[in-house]
């Protein structure tokens, strides 16, 4: 594999940034209640990280050191706001629900990490597909999570009728819970497990070891 | 690159980063604002014929919206003030502001707003000259914020239309579904005041039994969304009241339903 496929493309299972780092878990509790919601988060991110990594990448020699989060920080909120005011613009329905979470993206971890960790030691064209495939690798969580949720939980997929409600006069309750943030954790906590059930390489290394009951060794030497 | 580190540099790459996105920001707001503002009033008038009933598939909101007159409304005397310019009347600004507003006591201030609006702007829908619809908004609290949204009454200002909230931060699923068209097809034909005047619509705990005298005042509650329903029971109750458009809803049925001015 080419190394800009590689980069492109090893956030998305091999790297996952929410699956094997756990970063940006916060957005996909608040936003993944509606599948529609969670393709415009997905796309704003996407973007954000790619764009972000790219203007970083581009001044990154001239960035003073000491204040070089201040400056990635800066650029990110920048594009951030560009977002947020497009979406109004564009989508004006749905940047009802979103400006808050939107505006939550310059604090994403996924974002933060890649500018700081990848696009400051690389070449622009590199850090741009480094961020375009953690923005996809991001969405591709999200995405099953939110599809998972509004079907069981509102019985809806993008706000059609899958599953027909009793409220609706259909048959399927909604099951409440999937609406609210907890049920987001056990649906990535599944995905993890899955996927590192899958790739073995991913499962990390117990930092202890949990000691015996004492009570049965107690026992066991009575 | 310890020269990047230097004192210059450093003040130098921020002033110049900082000038940079700041144009950049302000050459994408001040690009996109028109386009803005117009989704803002599109979504406004959009809730207001909804609440009225009026949206139809063949017509634009534009349209429709064009037959529906504006007015504004001092509360607390409930005539029409033609003194302050329609357009741009801005409620926010006059709830905010000492002058045109009024600080509300806990005991009055049953929808939690904290400060009411002296003037509020109303509108009106004739059709051949006679009133059909009056759409006015409400707003208060609900569980997590506030909730906004436009109350439309028949001519006889004591049956309900339709009821719409544009702007809401309550529990999707559940306090949300103040929103699904279920719910809010319930509110059509619902009485509002009780033979005193006094408002006694409300939204009860459970589902509204069919045959029981009281059923014209009452819409079902939202089930799993207890405070969302009191706070839609209490903001119809403030706005509908004495300190919300009681005064001009009783001067306009005095004098013929608001075809002459108050």
């Amino acid at each position: 594999m080419s190394k800009a496929k590689q980069i492109l493309l090893n956030p998305i299972f091999n790297d996952n940034p929410i699956a094997l780092q756990v970063l940006g878990v916060c957005s996909a509790l608040a936003v993944t209640t509606n599948l529609y919601v969670t393709l415009i988060m997905c796309l704003a991110l996407t973007l954000v990280c790619g764009f972000s990594n790219l203007f970083v990448s581009i001044i990154r020699n001239h960035i003073p050191s000491n204040i070089r989060i201040i400056v990635q920080i800066t650029i990110i909120a920048s594009l951030v706001v560009i977002v947020d005011e497009l979406l109004k613009a564009y989508d004006y329905e749905s940047s009802k629900t979103m400006t808050v979470f939107v505006a939550l993206i310059v604090t994403n971890c996924i974002v933060m990490g890649r500018a700081e960790a990848f696009a400051m030691q690389n070449t622009p064209f590199l850090s741009f597909l480094d961020g375009i495939g953690n923005g996809l690798g991001y969405s591709l969580i999200l995405i099953f999570v939110a599809a998972f949720r509004e079907l069981l939980g509102a019985g809806t997929l993008l706000n059609y009728e899958i599953l027909p409600l009793i409220q609706n006069n259909g048959w399927y309750t909604g099951n409440n819970f999937f609406l609210l943030p907890p049920s987001s954790f056990i649906i990535i906590a599944l995905l993890i497990w899955g996927l590192r059930s899958w790739k073995k390489d991913q499962v990390e290394e117990a930092q202890f070891k949990v000691a015996e009951n004492s009570l049965e060794l107690e026992e066991s030497k009575m | 690159m310890k020269s990047n580190n230097s004192i210059l540099k450093t003040i130098l790459v921020s002033l110049v980063l900082c000038l940079v996105c700041s144009s950049v920001i302000s050459f994408t707001a001040i690009s996109l604002r028109e386009k803005q503002e117009a989704n803002v009033l599109l979504d406004k008038q959009e809730t207001i014929l909804a609440a009225a009933g009026l949206l139809k598939e063949q017509e634009s909101v534009d349209q429709i919206f064009s037959s529906i007159s504006e007015k504004i409304v001092n509360l607390d005397t409930g005539k029409y003030d033609h003194t302050i310019d329609l357009s741009s009347y801005n409620q926010k600004d006059y709830s905010n502001n000492e002058l045109t507003s009024k600080t509300l006591v806990p005991k009055e201030d049953i929808a939690v707003i904290k400060r009411r609006e002296n003037f509020a702007k109303v509108y009106l829908y004739y059709k051949d000259e006679v009133l059909e619809a009056i759409i006015l908004p409400v707003r208060g609290l609900g569980l997590w914020g506030t909730l906004y949204g436009y109350m439309a009454l028949e001519s006889d200002l004591q049956t309900v239309i339709g009821l719409e909230f544009y702007k809401h931060k309550e529990t999707p699923g559940l306090g949300a579904e103040v929103n699904n068209p279920k719910w809010k097809a319930l509110w059509k034909g619902k009485k509002i005041y009780d033979a005193n005047d006094e408002v006694i619509l409300s939204v009860i705990k459970g589902q509204v039994k069919r045959n029981s005298p009281s059923s014209l005042y009452e819409v079902d509650g939202l089930s799993g969304a207890t405070i969302t329903s009191k706070g839609v029971t209490n903001l119809l109750h403030f706005w509908l009241g004495k300190m919300g458009y009681g005064p001009y809803l009783k001067k306009l049925k005095e004098s013929n339903l608001g075809n002459s001015n108050v």
